[in-house]
């Protein structure tokens, strides 16, 4: 009988899972939008939501909390100050799950996962002010 | 031991068999840019769902 059951395990050890929507939260709370199979993306809707209910808490209990799952602080900083701020008017339901086709390979169903009112901006910015930073610092290097 | 008594015909086996055939997948026509889509899909072609969502077009897999 699977009564009380709930949530998937997606083949993986308690751990791993908890590691890996540890890092896919990150990401999304980062990005905004990221691509994933759909049942991960089902799954991870859970997780976001928690930690955007955390946000708007905003209290340092609720800091440390968000802390123990996100292990990166500046995204944890984004999730109490800017997300917190989007989402005070909204009760649950934060972000949007979109079915994206199939994966060549596998055929596995693949979705977008999305902050509801998403910031289109944030999705790689963090890895754009890396690139620039980096040909800056060539650039200098090569002017010397 | 139960055995059958008589073999299957191909009649009767081909009758059973009548509906277990497998339904195609379904299109529809993308309200942007009109080439065949999944429904309640992103589109594969322009990236955009519901006129608004938009990936990077040719991105969805």
């Amino acid at each position: 009988m699977r009564h009380g059951m709930s949530g998937r395990k997606l083949n993986r050890t308690s751990s791993h899972r908890k590691a890996m929507f540890s890092n896919m939260v990150t990401s999304l709370l980062d990005h905004e939008q990221i691509t994933t199979t759909l049942p991960k993306a089902k799954e991870l809707r859970r997780i976001a939501d928690k930690m955007i209910t955390l946000g708007k808490r905003g209290d340092l209990h609720a800091r440390r909390q968000a802390l123990s799952v996100i292990k990166d602080a500046e995204i944890v900083g984004k999730l109490f100050s800017s997300l917190a701020e989007r989402y005070k008017e909204r009760n649950g339901g934060y972000t949007r799950v979109l079915k994206a086709g199939n994966r060549y390979g596998d055929c596995a169903p693949m979705a977008v996962l999305e902050l509801v009112d998403r910031d289109p901006e944030a999705k790689g910015a963090a890895d754009l002010a890396r690139v620039e930073a980096d040909e800056a610092a060539a650039a200098l290097a090569e002017a010397e | 031991m139960a055995v059958p008594k008589k073999k299957i015909s191909k009649s009767r086996r081909n009758m059973r068999r009548s509906h277990d055939a497998l339904k195609g997948a379904t299109y529809e026509e993308c309200s942007e840019c009109g080439e065949l889509k999944r429904p309640h899909h992103v589109c594969a072609s322009c990236g955009q769902y519901k006129g608004r969502e938009v990936m990077e077009a040719g991105d969805a897999a």
